[in-house]
């Protein structure tokens, strides 16, 4: 697999295999970390944050550090050029001559596309308004395949805000490349998921959708329950937030009723949709997914590179 | 009755559903041509009952692939000295660009100057969608 050079905009840029390139990378990482600790030495990644990011951004650093590599960028949009009026293809060209890799995140849906169309570096989405969030999708596989053993042929429940979700979109979107995975969409009726995820999914991926508004009804079925938060910063309307926001909230009561091995995963921040006491019970996941994330995005980084193939 | 005489060279416009060709000649911005152009409309027609026509004269090289869009009845005459030469129904287009903006408020391409997004045809039936190349989110257009 040659994944130098590439951008990764959509999660499907990259094929299965190429996935599991990055996975195999990942878990090399994470079995002999000392080894790459050094690979990108050299090299610098670009941080272009125009919207507010904790972990992701955290996650790449950490990345990019541990393989020895440096960071640039900024985490507030004001303190850019982008205050003054700066188009993202402009601020772009001018990047690509700094750092060997970026990562973008805009509130703005296609902002990434749109700058990889004139970038000469490989350009990442590190999320995009409600659109998407391709390296999460692989912190997502990653988590899977290390506590599930196969991407494959599980039934998934993803609970919460479906519609501005962009964790949700990704990751539904390239499960369902995946042999015999099934869905279960647990939303309101104002926060299901969008309609061109739902065409692609019903009529070109044709994989076997349920959708409902009650959790406690479905959580027996589910290998993998995918909690989320309601989005307040894409909502118009501050009263449709509230109205909404405490729509699901899981608890070690309502855990009882779910299978025993069943992961609760969630992207964080959570707000309140997750007890606390939930949080001790073997089944949480989400810790253990944003430790899986810095692994991942080294596996990525290293792959754009081109270096680490022979650590 | 009117009588409007046949063209020498360049293209027919016809079985524009009745009321429709006007869309279709502001669409294709004859209003600013320099060149002979004719809109007739109410035209007794002996398939539809009414309809309306287009002629345009001395040229040829006119995009035309948004017609699908407006009037999928639409039947495009090329003439060349006084005969047609070649006849061809309009299709609804694959690919759209410039022709709408994408819906969504939230996609980049509302949000910056200069970008121009395709849209790719995503369903035909009944309604006809387009997705954004940015956003990906649905754009409906109605015949």
């Amino acid at each position: 697999m040659n994944l130098k050079g590439r951008h990764l905009i959509d999660p499907g840029d990259f094929s299965l295999l190429e996935l599991e390139s990055i996975f195999r990378l990942a878990e090399k990482i994470i079995e002999n970390k000392d080894e790459y600790s050094q690979i990108c030495k050299e090299k610098i990644l670009g941080t272009l944050f125009y919207e507010p990011s904790t972990r992701t951004r955290l996650s790449f650093e950490a990345a990019m550090l541990r393989m020895g590599g440096k960071v640039l960028g900024f985490s507030d949009a004001n303190v850019s050029s982008a205050a003054k009026g700066e188009n993202i293809a402009d601020t772009i060209r001018v990047l690509s001559a700094y750092a060997d890799v970026v990562v973008i995140r805009h509130p703005k849906e296609g902002a990434p596309r749109l700058a990889s169309k004139y970038s000469n570096i490989p350009v990442i989405n590190g999320g995009d308004g409600g659109h998407q969030h391709p390296t999460q999708t692989l912190t997502d596989l990653l988590t899977i395949k290390k506590l599930k053993g196969s991407i494959s042929g599980n039934t998934v429940g993803f609970c919460g805000d479906l519609k501005f979700g962009r964790t949700v979109h990704s990751l539904i979107k390239t499960l369902s490349r995946y042999p015999d995975n099934k869905f279960i969409l647990v939303s309101p009726e104002e926060l299901r998921l969008p309609d061109h995820l739902r065409h692609m999914l019903k009529n070109i991926a044709q994989v076997e959708i349920i959708e409902t508004e009650d959790l406690e009804t479905v959580i027996g079925s589910l290998d993998i329950l995918y909690m989320t938060r309601i989005q307040k910063e894409r909502f118009f309307n501050e009263a449709d937030y509230v109205r909404l926001k405490d729509s699901y909230i899981l608890t070690r009561n309502k855990l009882s009723e779910a299978k025993e091995d069943m992961l609760v995963m969630h992207p964080l921040p959570r707000v309140n949709e997750i007890s606390y006491d939930v949080d001790e019970d073997d089944r949480a996941a989400y810790f253990k997914q944003a430790e899986f994330g810095v692994y991942a995005r080294m596996a990525l980084i290293a792959a754009q590179l081109g270096v680490g193939n022979n650590a | 009755m009117l009588k409007v005489e046949s063209i020498h060279y360049g293209i027919v416009i016809d079985h524009i559903t009745q009321g429709k060709g006007k869309k279709i000649f502001d669409k294709l911005n004859l209003g600013e041509a320099d060149f002979p152009v004719v809109l007739l409309r109410n035209v007794v027609s002996s398939k539809f009952g009414k309809k309306d026509i287009i002629k345009i004269e001395n040229r040829i090289d006119i995009d035309m692939t948004m017609l699908g869009l407006i009037d999928p009845n639409v039947t495009i005459n090329i003439v060349e000295d006084e005969k047609t030469i070649k006849k061809m129904k309009v299709e609804i287009p694959k690919e759209v660009q410039g022709l709408f903006k994408c819906k969504n408020p939230r996609c980049i391409s509302n949000a910056e100057d200069n970008i121009n997004p395709l849209f790719t045809l995503v369903k035909a039936n009944g309604t006809i969608e387009y997705s954004c190349e940015y956003c990906e989110e649905l754009t409906s257009y109605t015949l």
